[in-house]
């Protein structure tokens, strides 16, 4: 990918001084850009640093209350979605924008033709899909309904969309995070086939690791203000993160682990299914002062493990075997009382109730307790108290413990639920996706106190769809495939494309379930 | 017993099925228009009762038949837009919505009805659509004039589901707006309005509810009736799922509830009273609560379903 490094190589896209408030926050403050004609660009930075702003600005989406933009030397007209269309942008969202229950080639030919037409020309836009498809290496096939197809392939009929339009930019928002290595890889050779053509790519990212392998430039976006631009070639990835974060990359130390006796165990336990496969015939040992990870690309399981071990979903078969004994009953209460600490996967859904105050939600796990009930009434004096200790231990900037959660950021309100799930110091920690959609600095943080729960003895268990913090954190990784777990591997034993290859299906419970 | 039998034979009974089919299609095909969109429309039953008036008045007071259709749909769509305007982009709940919908809608009637009309005792008649032989089809035995002898109202409904399944399918626009009611932003990110595809629907839907009531009017009796539409519109609603929101599920739906309707009108006359006549009157219900249990549990509905669309939202 060497074209920009032809001096000639045409300007296809330039943004000057781009500026844009919500209210007082200046999410943008007079970012230029620009993007020459074949060039990877990665946009590099932390969540809020204003990258999606910018892109939604550039297609269209928001208006820029300051600056201009020019495709292809033209003025583009802002705040219109169309303009963006005609002139040759494509975005790829992070969260697709696909019709589920409709197939492939409806939702790429949605809005390219006339809508008064009595016409949808498939056998025309068939044609046209199966041919870019090919010269991209985007196989899908355009009959399938959304609903049938794994998440890259979704992704690939999301760029195909672009590409039907006649896209010459293509914007990406986080395209990896939902794909597995290989699907990665897949991406990365498309995108590679696409600038050979003379496309132009823009790849937003937070991930230093892919932004070197497939950029040519970075553009390091930080607090909303531009951080700095480097020729990929010539930043090393220390740099960059040190733009990106403005200040040193926080690191943890994560020793050697000490197993000790197994605290919490499944076996042979069978689920119905909840979002995603069910589990079958799921056997796993949690061993205190030891951080099992649970690898899977989403919908894989990990949504009824969850919802098993935290007692909100009941096992159809198999027993649940906590501190040596056999549960009869686990239930959400039975969980918490076993000393069960939770890190819910979605903080906004289940995780906290955003119109109920910072004390309220810390204490909604263990109001029962005397602690913080009297002859059934509560006792707010003990629960201001007891959310002001958190506020203080686990560093959550909020206003004070009556503050809605709604207002907190997502590393504050992730640290408060944090904080109620380890006080108390619970020996069985189940963490689901802890870190999702957190900046370096929260995470950093969040992964300390996990190791720091370890290493006093607790069985964890992390779940996350995040390779890297898997490879981490755990003294021992499974993975989740179709509702089947791996036989666990030891830290290290692994490469990332021998886990993806698991995370695919290819070794996980051989032969089991081929029919599914 | 035989004689309850012998009745699926006659063909009277068939040409009683699918007359009380035809307000159903038309009104489920409406229904179902809206809902694909994205948008519940509870309105359905008083815009059903508006269209029924205005059809009819508009025939009443020296109208062309078809000008009625017309102006019922238009009434319709008015409504419609109404209810599109207030659950599109102001957002309002689409029940509550739609309920007072249906109450503005009825009431008004009433009130015109009794404004236009004060003098009247018994309801004024007028000429109403008359049923039309189709030539060969309707001499099929039992099926022909069941199919083929009816008003050219039911023959509007024939075609309305398949012109209804034909753009919903195979057009531009059909693609969008089934796309707005699974997932807006979809559409939003290809550039067509969501509130213009979704209002669009709801009025076009709206206006084949009108034409429902107008064929209650104007084709199955030549008079208006206060409480004439007498649930058919809530019916409508349960057909949609019942048909899993497919314009050809849908119309067998309704035909079926029209031929248990048709059907215990019948048995009634059989057992001669010894079953008290209310437990046959429930039986369409009854087997229509049947079948949605039975068929409905597996539907898959629009997603976006009475999800409000806001832009930049996510």
């Amino acid at each position: 990918m060497d074209h920009a490094e032809r001096p000639e190589a045409e300007t296809v896209l330039r943004l000057a001084g781009i500026t844009k408030r919500f209210g007082p926050l200046v999410a943008n403050d007079a970012i230029s850009l620009s993007l020459a004609r074949g060039e990877v660009v990665a946009l590099l930075g932390e969540n809020g640093a204003g990258k999606t702003t910018l892109m939604n600005i550039l297609f269209g989406h928001y208006t820029a209350d300051e600056g201009q933009i020019e495709v292809f030397g033209k003025p583009l007209p802002p705040g219109d979605p169309n303009a963006a269309l005609a002139a040759g942008i494509g975005m790829v969202h992070q969260h697709f924008t696909l019709a589920d229950q409709m197939t492939v080639l409806e939702n790429i030919v949605l809005g390219t033709r006339p809508l008064w037409s009595f016409n949808l020309g498939k056998a025309e836009a068939r044609q046209k899909i199966r041919r870019l498809a090919t010269d991209y290496g985007l196989d899908v096939d355009p009959d399938r309904m959304i609903t049938e197809l794994s998440v890259g392939e979704r992704q690939r009929v999301e760029i195909l969309k672009a590409l039907y339009r006649e896209a010459r930019i293509l914007i990406l928002d986080e395209p990896t995070a939902v794909l597995t290595p290989m699907e990665t890889e897949a991406l990365f050779a498309t995108l590679k086939k696409l600038v050979a053509a003379g496309l132009s790519v823009i790849f937003i990212s937070h991930k230093l690791g892919e932004v070197q392998s497939v950029s040519d430039r970075v553009v390091v976006l930080r607090g909303g203000r531009l951080a700095g631009e480097r020729r990929t070639s010539e930043a090393t990835r220390r740099e960059l993160a040190e733009l990106m974060v403005g200040g040193q990359l926080p690191v943890n130390e994560i020793g050697p682990s000490t197993p000790g006796v197994t605290l919490f165990a499944l076996k042979d336990v069978s689920t119905r299914s909840m979002g995603g496969a069910a589990l079958r015939q799921v056997s796993i040992e949690l061993r205190g002062g030891e951080i099992t990870g649970l690898a899977g690309i989403s919908g894989n399981g990990q949504a009824a493990l969850a919802a098993l071990i935290a007692g909100t979903l009941e096992a159809r078969e198999g027993d649940i075997i906590v501190h040596g004994e056999t549960a009869r009953h686990w239930s959400p209460r039975t969980a918490l009382d076993k000393g069960l600490g939770r890190i819910p996967e979605d903080r906004h859904a289940t995780g906290m109730i955003g119109d109920m105050s910072v004390a309220e939600n810390v204490i909604s796990e263990a109001y029962r307790s005397p602690r913080f009930s009297r002859f059934g009434f509560l006792d707010w004096a003990a629960a201001a108290s007891f959310a002001g200790d958190i506020i203080k231990a686990y560093d959550v900037k909020c206003p004070s413990p009556d503050a809605r959660v709604r207002l907190l950021s997502g590393g504050n309100m992730q640290k408060l639920i944090l904080g109620r799930a380890l006080d108390g110091d619970p020996d069985i920690i189940l963490a689901s996706q802890p870190t999702r959609g957190l900046d370096v600095g929260a995470v950093a943080y969040v992964h300390a106190r996990l190791i720091e729960a370890r290493d006093r003895g607790a069985a964890v268990l992390i779940i996350s769809e995040d390779l890297d913090e898997i490879q981490t954190l755990s003294d021992r990784i499974v993975v989740i495939h179709r509702g089947h777990l791996s036989s666990p591997s030891a830290r290290g034993e692994l490469s990332v494309m021998e886990l993806g290859e698991l995370m695919a299906g290819h070794g996980v419970a051989e032969g089991a379930d081929h029919a599914a | 017993m035989s004689e309850a039998i012998e009745i699926l034979f006659t063909a009277s009974f068939w040409v009683a099925a699918i007359r009380i089919a035809s307000p159903l299609i038309f009104a489920t095909m409406g229904e179902l228009i809206c809902e694909r969109a994205g948008v519940l429309n509870l309105g359905i039953e008083g815009i059903m009762v508006a269209g029924a008036f205005t059809g009819w008045f508009t025939v009443y007071m020296g109208g062309d038949l078809w000008t009625g259709v017309l102006v019922a749909a238009m009434t319709g769509a008015m409504f419609g837009l109404l209810h599109g305007f207030l659950t599109v982009p102001l957002g309002l709940s689409q029940h509550v919505t739609g309920i007072g919908i249906t109450l503005l809608a009825s009431s008004l009637t009433y009130f015109t009805y009794r404004i236009l009309l004060p003098e009247v005792t018994s309801p004024p008649k007028i000429e109403p659509f008359q049923p039309f032989a189709v030539p060969v089809l309707s001499d099929i035995p039992v099926l022909g004039p069941a199919l083929f002898n009816q008003t050219p109202l039911t023959y509007l409904a024939y075609f309305t589901v398949a012109a209804v399944a034909f753009v919903l399918y195979r057009t531009p626009v059909g693609v969008a707006v089934r796309a707005v009611g699974e997932n807006p932003s979809a559409v939003e990110a290809q550039g067509i309005s969501v509130t213009a595809v979704r209002i669009g629907a709801v009025m076009a839907g709206s206006a084949l509810m009108a034409i429902g009531g107008a064929f209650l009017t104007m084709s199955a009796f030549n008079s208006f009736f206060f409480e004439m539409i007498n649930g058919r519109g809530w019916i409508a609603i349960a057909l949609v799922v019942f048909g899993s929101w497919r314009p050809g599920k849908a119309l067998i739906g309704a035909i079926l509830f029209a031929a248990f309707d048709a059907y215990q009108v019948r048995l009634q006359q059989i057992t001669g009273g010894v079953i008290p006549y209310q437990i046959f009157l429930m039986m369409p219900f009854v087997l229509s609560i049947v079948a949605l249990v039975v068929v409905a549990r597996r539907a898959t509905y629009p997603k976006a379903l009475m999800i409000p669309y806001q832009k930049g939202e996510r």
